[in-house]
């Protein structure tokens, strides 16, 4: 049995399993640290701008940065309340 | 136009300070004018590696705080005529690595004509470390194939990007490379060690060296010899091609494949 496992050399393959963790956990890393620091900033002013004109619960607004292959997307998704049809 | 390259890599015992000397030592072999710093206050190794450790006198720290002149300080490598090494102080707290002090002896060097410094940054992300790459033109992230050194190296890399002199005064960013040492191909082939074009995939900077692990870069630096010295080596011949590539050569990748033992060879014998 020895004689064979070492003529057919069948140790698991690990250095897969590095390259997939060591993705995963840069690319959280990274994600962390890509120095847009003024999301905060930028949301509250957007609230400000926006209930300027509408009314607009804060909770509505929301911004995410993600990336997207080499692209980093701003996301920011505003949430209209509901008009109240006039009849 | 003189240029600062440091040697950095997050995490320690990956072979900075090995890189460090005999990437110096390549560069002044070539003829260019070389300083190597030690930026390892506290734990001073590179004067061993470059086998000049019983001739320091004065260190990084004297010459920051002017207890010595940077001349006084500045210790000539005993194989190269263009090779001076700076060491770390051994006693010293690392808070008297000042930020203007370190940019002052970086001057003068360039002042002195020196074309190359070479900053070898201790392990870690404090202090000495973030002052070894602040002034740096390039930077040489010397990584393992393995998890935590690659992982590591990421973050230094993020740390040159958001802390160097470069990074802050917004103009042309460090010029960053890629150094994977102890390399075995061998493991590489079996599955077991990340491959180089992995390493390269996760980190996405550009390769300028593959250092092949050896048994002799022990046996070199327990002699005080940097490994670029040693005889008709892969580790020295590697050494040499990363000094080339550095100066601009197109140069092939040397040792990274791993040649199969025939069937025979591996029933009768050989490693």
């Amino acid at each position: 049995m020895a004689l064979l496992s070492f003529l057919f050399n069948s140790k698991p393959k690990t250095a897969s399993a590095a390259k997939e963790r060591l993705q995963i956990i840069i690319a959280r890393e990274r994600s962390g640290r890509t120095g847009y620091d003024f999301l905060p900033a930028l949301h509250a002013e957007l609230i400000a701008v926006i209930s300027k004109y509408t009314k607009v619960d804060p909770k509505d607004i929301t911004l995410s940065l993600d990336r997207k292959g080499d692209l980093e997307v701003l996301d920011v998704n505003v949430v209209l309340p509901e008009i109240e049809m006039r009849s | 136009m003189a240029r600062i390259i440091v040697i950095t890599s997050g995490k320690g015992g990956v072979g900075k300070t090995t890189s460090s000397a005999s990437f110096a030592t390549g560069l002044a072999l070539r003829g260019h004018k070389t300083a190597v710093i030690d930026f390892d206050v506290g734990l001073r190794n590179l004067d061993l590696i470059m086998g000049c450790e019983r001739r320091v006198v004065y260190d990084l720290i004297n010459v920051v705080s002017g207890e010595a002149t940077l001349r006084q300080a500045l210790i000539k490598d005993k194989h190269c005529e263009n090779l001076f090494i700076l060491p770390a102080s051994q006693t010293r707290d690392k808070d008297a690595l000042t930020e203007e002090g370190v940019e002052r002896v970086l001057n003068e060097l360039i002042q002195m004509d020196f074309e190359f410094i070479i900053c070898d940054s201790p392990a870690g992300i404090e202090h000495g470390a973030i002052m070894a790459l602040t002034f740096a033109d390039e930077a040489i992230i010397v990584t393992n194939p393995e998890v935590s050194s690659v992982r590591d190296s990421d973050r230094i890399l993020g740390i040159i990007q958001a802390k160097s002199r470069r990074a802050l005064n917004g103009g042309e960013p460090v010029k960053e490379h890629l150094l994977v040492t102890r390399y075995s191909p061998k493991r590489v082939d079996a599955g077991e060690m990340l491959s180089y074009t992995d390493v390269q995939e996760i980190l996405r900077i550009p390769l300028i060296g593959i250092i092949p692990e050896s048994e002799e870069v022990l046996s070199a630096s327990n002699q005080g010899n940097p490994a670029i010295h040693i005889k008709d080596s892969p580790v020295s011949q590697a050494y040499v091609d990363v000094v080339g590539r550095f100066l601009g050569e197109d140069l092939p990748l040397r040792f990274t494949d791993y040649e199969k033992p025939g069937f025979l060879k591996r029933i009768f014998g050989g490693k």
